[in-house]
């Protein structure tokens, strides 16, 4: 993409900042924003060649938060390997526990009871609502609305996560799903403290959506910035709001089938331009289907057991063989890809991050805009560090 | 309008701030150490051994069987097993532990421990207020710590403890009456009428066993 012939030489000198000098067009600076920028959710590194405002190469660096994560699974058990996926990607913990149950279940052959399965769409659709409210938080946080927006999300977040404590007994780290159902059972407190919570949510997005969408200086950074091309996304992996703001129709929700989302109606919005805005505008959409899903799933939901009596959560060897188990967690398709070769512990374990991948195509969406869009881009792809590095 | 936008945002902020002292609701924080929130029934944060009666060391629930120190995700928990025996609740022989360490510093609350014990041993705590200045042996609890009576933890979960005293107590009957069976047969032996074999209490032999 850089059409700019760049030598990257050294200038003599102590007091003088690295400078990568071009042909006659003056001088490159080169900027490493980040690890520690408030702006990269944790620590993250750009490696930033600048022509005055103008970026013109952009280097992604990895790694600061690698934790051995796929190493450790070959080494411990299957259940114990469970708490460690909340680790994956802390804002949504029980997304994550659901690729993985789901990945696990499939290379043992297990079912999951009816209300096991209601129990875990209404938590992943209310891990996403937190997560979108929580995203757009930042965003705005990064635009310069110091505080307050991202405080309104977190106020909101705090009651989903409330119920999130007095199900599965911790805030973010939930630990809640098996293979073959759900750790304990909710009770019907539990579903009406559920059901006023979505009840609420509504409003929150009307007052959300008042002050934002047709802000005029949210209209004025977003719209046109950091457009990311349909087929651009499409080859390089990109899933989830990303890939469907730039005009993709593709939900696994929809596609895969998974879990029991075939029985209750929800749409799938897309965007037109693949720009900030339209990032912004379809995760507030996705928060109005979470919604419309919660009310369907927290109506219908039948009483029954929520483990399988015959399921084994310890100690089993499932036969040699290999499955790969995904969702539509609210950042992308998380997939959680396991080999048994039949001992206790996973012979290979490989997790799909949608963060990093999403992450990827970072440089062809800052190449010619401002450094202080990077960061705007940068907030909307949203990804979660941990995930990233695992 | 040239601050129209500003205009809006102020009259949520005043509508919030003016609502505050109207509804508790819109009130979103507390002032934590002088105010607390009461934490939910299911909150987790540490394990603790649970031990019956009035003596921690002789009421201790858990026989070493050191399947939480292999299932333990981040591998905190070391167990030393004992070379004598003694009785635990329903008064089989057992050993246990001599040596039952919690390094919390390393624990990453997920509650496996708790999920895999067969015994009801190991639960958890929700006590949250545990900084401590030593920053080597402070975080690394022995036995002694880690014991709590069975009366804290109806304290703490009084729903879940109460499930598992009457699973506890139905497991002791079946144990008794079992105990019962095999004396009266052995009496009947002892009076010379092998008329039954007691194959009755074949069905509880393996329940113990995880």
């Amino acid at each position: 993409m850089n059409s700019l012939d760049v030598k990257t030489e050294r200038v003599e000198g102590w007091n003088r900042p690295p400078v990568i000098e071009t042909d006659g067009e003056g001088e490159l600076l080169e900027v490493a924003m980040g690890p520690h920028h408030p702006s990269t959710h944790g620590v993250f590194r750009m490696d930033l060649a600048l022509d005055g405002e103008r970026v013109v190469r952009l280097k992604p660096v990895f790694g600061y938060l690698h934790r051995n994560h796929e190493q450790i699974a070959e080494t411990v058990s299957y259940l114990a390997m469970m708490p460690y996926t909340d680790r994956l990607d802390y804002i949504c913990s029980l997304t994550n526990n659901w690729a993985y149950a789901l990945a696990v279940e499939k290379l043992v052959g297990q079912e999951v009871p009816e209300r096991a399965e209601y129990l875990r769409v209404i938590l992943a659709e209310l891990t996403r609502a937190q997560n979108h409210a929580s995203t757009i938080g930042f965003l705005l946080q990064e635009m310069g609305a110091s505080g307050t927006p991202l405080m309104y999300a977190f106020r909101e977040r705090e009651k989903i996560l409330d119920l999130f404590e007095s199900l599965t007994g911790s805030r973010m780290m939930c630990n809640y799903m098996r293979f073959g159902g759900c750790r304990v059972d909710a009770s019907p407190a539990w579903l009406d403290a559920a059901r006023k919570v979505v009840a609420a949510l509504p409003a929150f997005v009307d007052e959300f959506e008042r002050f934002l969408s047709g802000n005029e200086i949210v209209m004025a950074r977003c719209q046109g910035v950091g457009i990311l091309r349909p087929d651009l996304a499409v080859n390089a992996g990109v899933t989830g709001p990303m890939l469907r703001a730039s005009g993709v129709n593709y939900d696994i929700r929809k596609v895969d089938h998974y879990g029991i989302y075939d029985r209750f109606k929800f749409r799938v919005p897309l965007g037109d331009h693949g720009d900030i805005y339209d990032r912004y505008m379809v995760r507030v959409l996705e928060i109005r289907e979470s919604i419309g899903i919660l009310e369907q799933a927290l109506k219908d939901i039948p009483n029954g057991p929520v483990m399988d009596p015959k399921a084994k959560i310890r100690g089993f060897r499932p036969k040699p063989g290999e499955a790969y188990g995904r969702i539509e967690a609210p950042k992308g398709e998380l997939g959680f890809y396991l080999i048994s070769d039949g001992t206790p512990n996973p012979y290979r374990y490989r997790v799909r991050p949608p963060s990093l991948i999403n992450l990827t195509v970072l440089e062809d969406m800052c190449l010619g805009s401002n450094v202080a869009d990077v960061v705007l881009i940068f907030g909307s792809v949203d990804i979660v560090l941990g995930e990233v590095d695992r | 309008m040239l601050g129209e936008g500003i205009l809006k945002g102020l009259a949520e902020t005043a509508k919030n701030f003016a609502g505050s002292f109207v509804s508790k609701e819109r009130m979103t924080t507390v002032e934590y150490p002088e105010e607390r929130l009461p934490l939910p029934e299911a909150s987790r944060n540490f394990p603790f051994l649970v031990y019956d009666g009035s003596d921690w060391q002789a009421g201790l629930r858990c026989v070493a069987c050191q399947i939480c120190e292999k299932e333990c995700p981040p591998k905190c928990i070391y167990i030393e097993k004992s070379k004598d025996k003694k009785p635990d609740y329903v008064g089989k022989l057992q050993i246990y532990p001599t040596k039952f360490d919690i390094d919390i510093s390393v624990c990453m609350s997920c509650q496996i421990c708790v999920e895999v014990c067969p015994f009801e041993a190991i639960k958890m705590n929700n006590e949250f207020e545990l900084a401590t200045d030593n920053r080597f042996g402070g975080l690394l609890l022995d036995r002694k710590e880690l014991a709590k009576s069975n009366e804290y933890y109806h304290q703490i979960h009084p729903t879940e403890a109460a499930e598992v005293d009457a699973r506890l107590a139905a497991e002791k009957a079946k144990a008794e009456a079992k105990a019962k069976a095999a004396a009266d047969a052995a009496a009947a032996k002892a009076a010379g009428a092998p008329a039954t074999p007691t194959p009755v209490a074949k069905p509880n032999e393996g329940e113990r066993k995880s």
